[in-house]
């Protein structure tokens, strides 16, 4: 059994957290901004009312604000996978290194060109050209968020690979299985359409201020009703792609399923929770005990929700524990066994290669090519590093409430920009405070809503960071935790640092407003 | 792709070897483009009264982003095609990485920032923050490819995962003053530095219209030129004297002598790349230097013949059966083009998206020539909307 440094494992977590949670602060608005102001730049261009372009140019100038501090925090994610989980980088670099690496050639180099078009084109470059560059901005910050979400895609439901006992790495099979994975696809479209939520609640926002502060009437009014009926058309569009996640994950990470749904006990016509408050985390043995104090349920809906079939069996933890033979789904402590019996496998082939022994090798390599030992033996490699399986479950609070907000706000926003249209369009707006009011606090919703999702994204697939094959604790470099405290400590003071600086900055910029040309 | 297959049939060694230089030709770009960190350590000197600092400023601010990028795809396509490299210096020189990360972290701030009211820290703090970035990146970068040739302290197990042997987590590789590497390794950091600091002078010379700027350039053009060349001198020589890391057919790592002196001969167009190269970057430096009327061009030889120069060394570095990754503490664990690749298919499938380089390439000129027609002066630095 290897011997694992938790305070290292630990705090390797919670770097990766604490900059992943803060640079997605800043990615959703750059994603749905530059869509909102090629949109309004191209109204300019067609109408030629120079209203437009000053609304344009107000937006590009907070957008720029926003995307510096981006541009800062991103690039340490790229990075850290090397410096921090350095046997990750290594145990699946030919997979998770593709997307990367495309990702600069393909997307950053176009966004970083023609974002200095975009800032600096005005005067030098023609209409059409400048427009144009605004539309490739916008494209070239989502196409870099497609490779990422392809890699993380990848790690949730791997596919298109083999594993390689010789270089013990899994190795890429077929590249269009990777990129066409449905959980990657679904990740991408989920992660943008909500993206441009925020976006939409950022320009409703600061647009609701300037209404209640009676400056800027006409560019808050036409810009709100941009980014309103933006907005309204990609609430609907998450809420699809998140249901589609979720039946990919019901089939692919079932016990992820279970803890956002505080699950403990599978069921057909399995009723959905629409909100409730859990019990502190209870064990899945202990039948007697509640897991709710209250509830809200929505009678079948999960059952539907997870294989579109109201009557399914919806598997719960204990299940997925404990296995359920009439169901056909395997223990744990079954997947463990399994598990082992592929990692002696491998270590064998170690031996046999150390001894230069053919004939062991021969049979062994013969081994990892069969069938049979892939899908009923290795499939199973992670759960070799477990002892306990209680050790395979997510945290369920996590889960569940990360979740259930998400869903929740989903809902918020979508009424909100449908209620904003109603009333722009009766030409009431202005005069509902109360309305403004509440888009105004509407702003750091967005925000919650999206770190929500990446919590029970990355949460509730703990303890894998490779669905099944690779369990966490053996991703991290081997390093000593101190050196990781360190760099925490850093990380957090300069980021927050940087993060007071852009909203101090930011919050002048709507401040000044966009009669001064934003200096 | 079914049809055509350009790369499917290339032997894993052709793919290795055409991934290397690729990752050879972006560390060289890189180190070119390292002219925007040279730069940031020149504006108090060249730049004295207000406006002419904000157009120093504002030259650099609109290129930052081209280093950067290079460096995010550098580190990418490291990963993707030579992944043991990525996980073994990134997770072994833990702290060198570090601080060069946290370097280019706060110089992605600090030009929007800077001059922006209300900015929390105030102008001097981002101002200090570009001016550490252009000291940490060049010297640390610098340094850490000089490593290609001496060599950093790691084990590798029969899984492949990768041990540093150094508590200072690689920066026992510039301050472990006892060993004579070190001085190389230092060498090459401060040379880059030195040489960022002349390509910048050239390409304010290149890009700003202003008297006064212009001459203030000139004058400190041979002070960072000519310690560039004596420590850059220093590094070669040391390169070409020195033992290096060789590797045969069975994959045994040892010890040659003059092993980079061999590489120069036995690959004849590396060696004039490097001597056309080096011949370009002083020959653009001293034209600037001695003739008013050319002073605005010599970023041009300067900056090809940095390419050149850096390409070559990094070919002499991992070409020619060489370990292009040393290890000094098991030298068998050294990494080679070979034993540190991504796959056949992974290594085919990148090679297809690199087609797109050049693509990208014609984009990013284009775009640019639409956008340099004119110089920066005083007075678009007035009228701009976007001022750094
Ligand atoms: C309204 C109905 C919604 C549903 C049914 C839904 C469903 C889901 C599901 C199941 C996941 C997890 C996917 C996985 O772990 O593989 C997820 C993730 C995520 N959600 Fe939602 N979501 C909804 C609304 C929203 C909203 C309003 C936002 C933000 C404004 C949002 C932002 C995210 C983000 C950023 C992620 C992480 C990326 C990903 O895994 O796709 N979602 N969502």
């Amino acid at each position: 059994m290897e011997q694992f440094d938790f305070t290292l494992i630990d705090w390797s977590r919670a770097q990766f957290a604490l900059t992943a949670l803060y640079h997605w602060l800043f990615v959703p608005l750059t994603l749905g901004i530059t869509f909102i102001i090629a949109i309004m730049e191209t109204i300019y261009v067609k109408t030629g009312n120079p209203e437009w372009k000053k609304i344009t140019k107000f937006w590009m100038t907070l957008f720029g604000i926003n995307f510096a501090i981006g541009v800062a925090t991103g690039i340490i994610l790229e990075f850290e996978f090397g410096t921090n989980w350095s046997n990750y980088s290594w145990f699946v670099g030919d997979i998770f290194g593709a997307p990367l690496a495309i990702e600069g050639i393909m997307a950053f180099f176009m966004e970083s060109t023609f974002i200095a078009i975009m800032f600096f084109g005005w005067n030098k470059v023609s209409k059409g050209f400048h427009l144009t560059a605004t539309w490739l901005t916008a494209i070239g910050s989502n196409l870099s968020a497609l490779w990422i979400l392809v890699a993380n895609g990848w790690m949730q439901h791997p596919v298109g690979m083999t594993f390689n006992p010789d270089t013990a790495r899994m190795e890429m099979m077929n590249f269009w299985e990777v990129l066409f994975n449905p959980n990657a696809i679904n990740k991408f479209l989920h992660t943008i359409y909500s993206s441009y939520i925020v976006a939409a609640v950022f320009v409703v926002g600061i647009s609701a201020w300037y209404l209640l502060k009676n400056r800027e009437i006409a560019l808050a009014k036409k810009s709100i009703l941009v980014a309103s009926l933006f907005g309204l058309i990609f609430s609907i569009l998450t809420v699809g792609t998140g249901d589609e996640s979720a039946r990919e994950m019901a089939n692919s990470q079932p016990m992820k399923f279970a803890a956002m749904e505080g699950l403990y006990y599978g069921t057909d016509h399995a009723p959905l929770i629409a909100a409730g408050v859990l019990k502190d985390d209870p064990i899945p043995e202990n039948k007697d005990k509640k897991d709710f104090f209250f509830e809200i349920e929505i009678p079948s809906a999960l059952s539907y929700m997870a294989f579109l079939d109201g009557d399914a069996f919806v598997p719960g933890i204990h299940d997925l524990v404990h296995g359920n033979e009439e169901q056909g789904i395997m223990s744990y402590y079954n997947k463990i066994e399994r598990g082992k019996i592929a990692k002696q496998a491998l270590t064998d082939f170690k031996i046999a290669k150390k001894e230069n022994n053919q004939l062991a090798i021969e049979k062994l390599s013969a081994k990892f090519n069969d069938k049979e030992f892939l899908d009923n033996y290795f499939a199973y490699f992670g759960y070799s590093y477990f002892e306990d399986p209680h050790d395979i479950i997510p945290s369920v609070p996590f889960s569940f409430y990360s979740f259930h907000i998400m869903v929740m706000l989903g809902g918020h926003f979508l009424i909100l920009f449908t209620v904003l249209l109603i009333f722009l369009y009766k030409e009431k707006l202005h005069q509902m405070r109360w309305l403004l009011w509440l888009t105004l606090w509407t702003m750091p919703l967005a925000y919650v809503a999206s770190e929500s999702g990446w919590i029970i994204a990355e949460m509730g697939r703990q303890p894998w960071v490779i669905q099944d094959l690779m369990p966490t604790m053996t991703a991290v470099s081997n390093i000593d935790s101190n050196s990781v405290i360190i760099t925490f400590a850093l990380f957090f003071i300069t980021f927050t640092a940087l993060l007071i600086a852009e909203i101090k900055i930011m919050l002048k910029q709507i401040h000044i407003g966009p009669n001064d040309g934003g200096h | 792709m079914e049809d055509i297959k350009m790369f499917e049939n290339l032997a894993l060694i052709t793919l290795q070897h055409y991934w290397y230089a690729i990752n050879a030709l972006l560390g060289a770009l890189l180190v070119f483009l390292l002219f925007v960190q040279g730069g940031q350590t020149l504006i108090t000197r060249i730049g004295k009264s207000e406006v002419e600092k904000s157009m120093l400023i504002n030259s650099l601010g609109r290129k930052w982003e081209f280093t950067f990028t290079t460096l995010v795809t550098f580190g990418g396509a490291f990963f993707a095609s030579f992944p043991l490299f990525y996980s073994t210096s990134f997770g072994g020189a833990y702290w060198v990485w570090m601080i060069i990360l946290f370097a280019f972290i706060v110089q992605a701030v600090s030009y929007e920032y800077r001059s922006k009211p209300n900015n929390f820290l105030g102008k001097k703090v981002f101002d200090g923050f570009l001016f550490a970035n252009g000291l940490i990146a060049p010297i640390f970068l610098g340094t850490a490819v000089a490593t290609f040739f001496t060599g950093s302290p790691f084990h590798i197990n029969d899984l492949n995962q990768s041990f540093w042997d150094s508590p200072f987590r690689g920066l026992e590789l510039a301050l472990a003053l006892n060993h004579y590497s070190t001085y190389i390794n230092l060498s090459l950091g401060l040379g880059v530095f030195f040489l960022s600091r002349t390509l910048a002078l050239l390409y304010f010379m290149n890009s700003i219209e202003d008297a006064t700027i212009l001459r203030r350039s000139r004058e400190s053009l041979l002070k960072n030129a000519i310690p560039f060349v004596i420590l850059f001198l220093f590094f070669l020589i040391n390169i070409l004297v020195r033992d290096g890391y060789a590797v045969n057919e069975q994959r045994v790592v040892s010890i040659e002598s003059f092993k980079y002196f061999n590489n120069l001969i036995q690959m004849p167009v590396v060696f004039m790349m490097l001597v056309v190269g080096v011949f370009m970057v002083l020959f653009g430096i001293l034209r600037a230097y001695l003739k008013h009327e050319y002073s605005g061009k010599g970023i041009w030889p300067t900056g090809i013949g940095t390419v050149l120069t850096v390409f070559s060394l990094f070919l002499m570095a991992g070409f020619n059966h060489t370990a292009y990754y040393p290890s000094t503490t098991d030298i068998q664990s050294s990494l080679t083009i070979y034993n540190s690749s991504s796959s056949h298919y992974t290594l085919t499938a990148m090679s297809y998206v690199s087609l797109m380089v050049p693509f990208v390439i014609a984009y990013i000129w284009y775009a640019w020539k639409a956008m340099n027609k004119k110089k920066i002066d005083a007075e678009e630095i007035e009228n701009e909307h976007h001022i750094y």
